[in-house]
């Protein structure tokens, strides 16, 4: 075994940080009273903050980590521009779970401190997700992303719902992680390595194996899965309406991303060459998915199991930026679309869900979007931060989502996908009809909706109200870092 | 040197706060104001026009410092199309100056009064959460007349010039949904929209005098069009004529002369303050501002300025005979301003633009100064109204409560702006008994105060190149002392015609200071521009924008007959009313000896009953005739029905019908159906909550991507 020299721990070192974190807030957390757990809170926040300081301050570094004595080129870990930010905006995410989460813990009655514990190991499997350069350790952080997420499903141990989702999240999540295994098995029966450096080079010699190809659509299923991508989305309605609702919302922005993070290494650094054949089946997954999350929302009745579809349909149009992948000239501004998607989307989907939180009451009481009827005239500032998130989920101006749908579709267009652009239009209007649906509960029916009064929670629905309006004026800046970040990898 | 130069830099960069400060006010009072007292919410207001004041006191100043050298100060890039480039600058030379500090100034000081006076226009009107909406609206019109006055295109003067537009809007319907008599009425919404739509009128002449610029001088920035007019004078002069012509449209419609002034005097709906502010000392004025500012292109055409005259001094006598009829004291005084700013017009059409801007200015002090007095006598008639109203309900412990006097509101119908019910307030109301006489005296013109100087330079001016409107004008001023002395003699003397004039009570202090301020400026604004060697103030610092000027002396014979006139139009006044003491019920004691004439001018001549009939009503013809005709006839029964309904009907009789639907698209659509009626089905079979089925959902995806890739 090589010594561990120092340049390792530098390119992992905002996810050493945290990990140490996680642990050692694991055994505080023992020696904080019932009564004082939003100390944990407090300490898992500061834990994200330090870690997202240390994340920053690697801006524009590059480095492997952990590297085979004597080959340079073949490495567990990488940090670049990319990592950089896709940990950043994971961070982020983390920052926002814990806003969410302390005041609705509380309320449901279901405080206790490992929840931080668990949120903060979930995101170091995140990290770890895009820092991958190797299918080893991407199998492993999709393992240590996944399995703190299924039992902070079931975290709600006295509803039922809750257990249900977590089960079936972890029995589906052991069943598409067979898949990915497999894939990565016939990757490395079919190339000799795991090493995505080293798959792209023996893969671009010769004709493509058929073997490798169906390995990396296994893999493409399993993280399908993670993302939640049509035909691999069904357990998302059940384990988004039957986790507590922080948790859900923490999965619906988290795990996306490190799933996209994820897809856009494994295949953008190891099977350009494969893009011929994958490139239909992310045009078809991507379809597929925006049609269907779309149409079945609009079905709902349920807020939670609303926004779940939503959450599918949003990973259709995530989707839609990857399916270039493969052309060199396309797919950085693609991808850069793509990731900016992604951050309009976490920022948007915490408000919006922030707002049901706040809406909701015990024993899943208040979930119902008939319970928004009346929010306007009681509560209009929190009416008016909704409106803001439904106008950007459908992606209507000014706001965050516009103008990541405006990149996205730019981008779809200038790689000639000029059908899958119409697909995304047309079922973005066709998902007005059910964001509107909330907005017009809210405004023109009578009702009494109940809330309490969380600052923090309140504090992030509005910061995330406000970053959503005037980010879309000023979005230039974000998107450039977005480009420059996926330019190093192609 | 050094020194005053440095300092002369650092104020031009302040110009764009011209803006920013009543644009931070309202914003304060928009998301703050709720929480705030009416006081802290006023004085948010005053204290962001009276920073707009000091701002446009540094700007002067540094003109002044620098020799008359203005500025250009670029704050945005904004328009960058084709040829057409224009920046938000704000232009800071003498000219833009005065109309700031005029606006400014006397905007600040109306804030000050709108305090008092809406703090109780509010209650009488029974809605006191318009308080804070009424000075976000003051705040929006300040800025929005800076615009005006400091664009430095005509672009950015449009935009200040529709933002003023649409403040007079808001503000004239402030009580939309009621009169002044505190009872449902539609009127004063009436009044805002016929002002909005008249305006309309104006600035399309406005847009199109742009489109001639832009189209035939390639730019709207006012230097470039300056320059590139001369040539094209020399080549087509028909072109400046009609871009002059049409702006004079846009004039006649912001500053209220024939044929568009109809709107001005219904606009006197708005509380006072505002017709002060907007429709007498400043909004108004912007028209005299763009003939002033466009000197340039008037100065190539001597027939546009010859009609730019005759419109103005045709208004001016036109609008003075209107006054004498008037029985409304703010009616009075709207025709008044009418009147004066047909004045003014003429003189920049003479080409007196120093006349006109001295006018302008000093009009602007005597006029918010009568306007504001005639408000404080209209509370002081609506506090006498209350007082008497509360005291027959024998209520008269609870005086404070202002629940009882609004539900002992009488079924009388009393209007406290006619003059009719008052006379004898000199009593009841001293100090605005004395405010307004200062006022009336500077408007009439009789030495030495504001009004003399500057009205005598516009009759100098007039003398010495146009005779005959020269004498219209005189004419015009004579009618202005005779309705004024009508006026004071009807509202101040002689004994109360109704029991509230008996009872008026004077306003307080806040609105009376202001309106001692204005008091001072309009006896004292004639040092402005003295007609002495050496006390053309303002014809020097007017010259360094507008070039050379004629800088005149006193004409005795010019000055004497005008003031000879004034005095002979009040004496005769008093004859009429003075002499003898009115009662509610009398006629007007000039109905007699001119008979028609003065059902003519009572009717104000029937100009909106001939608009209504000429334009108006063809206009609803137009409409019915669309309506009925065109649409419901044509459109709806002839093409609608007939031709496509009737077509479509017979194609379908043919057997079309089973052809192509029932057995074509119906077994499309019904097949569709079934479809879709599957899918939804074999999917709520397989979202069934169960985990196998979920796992088969997966396993499935996986086979149709391996099948694909083996298969391709």
């Amino acid at each position: 075994m090589p010594p561990i020299n120092f340049n390792d721990i530098e390119v992992l070192l905002p996810l050493i940080i945290l990990v140490i974190w996680a642990c050692l807030l694991l055994l505080v957390d023992l020696f904080i009273p019932k009564k004082h757990k939003w100390l944990t809170a407090l300490l898992a926040a500061f834990g994200l903050a330090l870690t997202l300081g240390f994340t920053l301050s690697q801006l524009g570094s590059e480095s492997n980590g952990f590297c085979a004595t004597g080959k340079p080129s073949i490495c567990m870990v990488v940090l670049d521009g990319f990592s950089v930010l896709v940990n950043a905006l994971l961070l982020l995410t983390g920052l926002l779970g814990v806003a969410l989460a302390y005041g609705y813990l509380k309320r449901m009655g279901i405080e206790r401190g490992e929840y931080y514990t668990l949120m903060l190991f979930s995101i170091s499997g995140m990290m770890l997700m895009a820092q991958a350069s190797d299918l080893i350790i991407v199998f492993l952080a999709l393992e240590l992303l996944s399995l703190p997420l299924y039992v902070l499903s079931a975290f709600a141990r006295s509803n039922s719902d809750s257990q249900e989702a977590g089960l079936k999240y972890f029995l589906l999540g052991a069943f598409s992680s067979g898949f990915i295994l497999y894939g990565i098995a016939l990757v490395y029966g079919a190339t000799g390595s795991t090493s995505l450096s080293q798959i792209f080079e023996i893969a671009s010699v010769g004709t493509s194996s058929l073997l490798l190809t169906i390995g990396a659509a296994l893999i493409l299923v399993g993280l399908g899965f993670k993302v939640a991508a049509v035909p691999f989305h069904m357990w998302t309605p059940d384990v988004y309406q039957g986790a507590p609702t922080p948790v859900t919302a923490f999965m619906t922005a988290g795990a996306k991303i490190a799933g996209f993070a994820a897809l856009l290494r494994v295949f953008g650094s190891a099977f350009p060459n494969l893009s011929e054949d994958i490139t239909p089946i992310l045009w078809a997954l991507s379809a597929a998915t925006m049609i269907v999350g779309n149409l079945l929302a609009i079905a709902q009745t349920n807020i939670k199991r609303m926004l779940a579809y939503s959450s599918i349909a949003h990973t259709g149009y995530i989707l839609m930026a990857f399916v270039p992948y493969g052309n060199p000239e396309v797919a950085p501004v693609s991808i850069a679309a793509g990731l900016f998607y992604l951050f309009a989307y976490t920022i948007t989907n915490f408000g919006a869900w922030g707002v049901v939180i706040a809406l909701e009451q015990k024993e899943s009481k208040g979930l119902q979007i008939s319970d928004y009827a009346g929010l306007r005239r009681k509560y209009p500032v929190l009416a008016g931060a909704m409106t803001v998130f439904m106008f950007s989920l459908i992606g209507f101006p000014p706001t965050l989502g516009m103008v990541g749908k405006f990149y996205l579709f730019r981008a779809v267009l200038s790689g000639g996908y000029t059908g899958l652009a119409i697909i995304g239009v047309v079922t973005s209007l066709v998902s007005a009809f059910y964001y509107l649906r909330v907005v017009v509960n809210m405004y023109m029916f009578a009702g009494e909706p109940k809330t309490d009064n969380e600052f923090w929670l309140r504090f992030t629905i509005a910061g995330a109200a406000l970053v959503t309006v005037v980010f879309s004026l000023v979005p230039q800046g974000l998107f450039a870092w977005a480009s420059r970040a996926v330019l190093k990898l192609f | 040197m050094l020194f005053s130069e440095a300092t002369t830099t650092s104020f031009f960069s302040l110009a764009p706060w011209l803006v920013f400060a009543p644009v931070i006010g309202l914003l304060i009072n928009i998301i703050i104001g709720g929480r705030f007292s009416e006081k802290l919410i006023g004085a948010v207001a005053s204290v962001a026009s009276g920073a707009t004041f000091i701002v446009s006191l540094l700007l002067a100043y540094s003109v002044w410092v620098g020799h008359g050298q203005g500025e250009s100060i670029f704050l945005a890039e904004w328009i960058h199309v084709g040829s057409l480039s224009l920046d938000w600058t704000f232009r800071v030379d003498s000219l833009s100056t005065t109309m700031m500090l005029v606006v400014s100034g006397v905007g600040t000081l109306i804030h000050i009064y709108a305090i008092g006076y809406m703090h109780e226009d509010v209650r009488f009107k029974n809605d006191p959460s318009r308080f804070r909406r009424f000075f976000v609206f003051l705040n929006l019109f300040i800025a929005a007349m800076m615009i005006l006055v400091s664009g430095d295109s005509y672009l950015m003067l449009f935009v200040g010039w529709e933002g003023v537009g649409l403040c007079s809007f808001l503000l004239i319907g402030f009580w939309f949904e009621m009169d002044t008599l505190a009872r449902p009425s539609w009127a004063n919404s009436n009044a805002a929209k016929k002002a909005f739509i008249v305006n309309r009128i104006g600035d399309l002449g406005f847009l199109i005098a742009g489109f001639l610029m832009f189209w035939y001088l390639g730019s709207l920035q006012f230097d470039e069009v300056f320059a590139a007019a001369p040539e094209l004078a020399d080549t087509q002069p028909g072109i400046i004529i009609a871009i002059t012509l049409f702006l004079l449209v846009g004039v006649a419609g912001k500053s209220a002369q024939i044929p568009l002034f109809v709107w001005l005097p219904d606009a006197m709906a708005g509380p006072t303050p505002v017709s002060a502010l907007i429709h007498a000392a400043t909004m108004v004025t912007a028209g005299v501002y763009l003939i002033a500012r466009s000197a340039p292109l008037y100065n190539l055409v001597e027939g546009a300025q010859s009609v730019v005259v005759i419109v103005g001094a045709a208004t001016a006598l036109f609008a003075a005979t209107i006054a004498v009829g008037q029985y409304d004291i703010k009616k009075v005084l709207a025709y008044s301003t009418i009147s004066q700013l047909g004045f003014m017009v003429a003189a920049v059409g003479m080409g007196a633009y120093v006349a006109g801007i001295f006018h302008l200015v000093t009009h602007a002090f005597f006029k918010a100064l009568l306007f504001l007095s005639a408000g404080s006598v209209i509370l002081g008639l609506e506090r006498g109204h209350h007082l008497l109203a509360h005291a027959h309900n024998g209520g008269a412990a609870d005086h404070d409560d202002e629940e009882e006097v609004r539900r002992t509101e009488p079924a009388e119908v009393f209007d406290p702006g006619d003059m009719r019910n008052m006379g004898g307030i000199r009593k009841t109301m001293p100090v605005t008994f004395w405010l307004y006489m200062i006022g009336s005296l500077a408007l009439v013109g009789i030495i030495p105060f504001a009004g003399f100087w500057s009205k005598d330079e516009i009759l100098l001016d007039a003398s010495l190149k146009y005779p005959a409107v020269y004498w219209l004008l005189s004419t015009a001023a004579f009618f202005t002392a005779f309705y004024m002395g009508r006026q004071i003699w009807m509202v101040f003397f002689g004994t109360a015609r109704h029991e509230a004039a008996a009872n008026a009570q004077e306003s307080p202090k806040i609105m009376t200071v202001p309106l001692m301020v204005l008091a001072g400026l309009s006896i004292l604004g004639g040092l402005l521009n003295l007609p002495f060697k050496g006390f053309h103030n303002l014809g020097h610092w007017l010259e360094f924008t507008l070039g050379e000027v004629e800088l005149l002396g006193l004409d005795p014979t010019v000055a004497g007959l005008s003031t000879l006139l004034a005095l002979a139009a009040i004496f005769i006044s008093w004859l009429l009313y003075g002499r003898v003491t009115l009662k509610q019920a009398d006629r007007d004691p000039l109905k007699k000896p001119l008979g028609f004439v003065f059902t003519g001018m009572e009717n104000k001549w029937f100009v909106d009953e001939a608009y209504k009939a000429m334009i108006v009503d063809r206009y609803t013809d137009v409409c019915r005739f669309l309506a009925d005709v065109i649409d419901s006839r044509f459109w709806h029964d002839w093409f609608h029905e007939k031709l496509i309904v009737g077509t479509y009907n017979w194609f379908s009789n043919t057997g079309l019908n089973y052809y192509a639907d029932q057995k074509i698209i119906d077994a499309f659509a019904n097949g569709l159906g079934r479809t879709t009626k599957y899918l939804s089905a074999s999917v709520r079979r397989i979202q069934n909550g169960f985990v196998r089925s979920y796992a088969l959902s997966v396993f499935l995806g996986v086979v149709l991507i391996l099948g694909y890739l083996i298969l391709k």
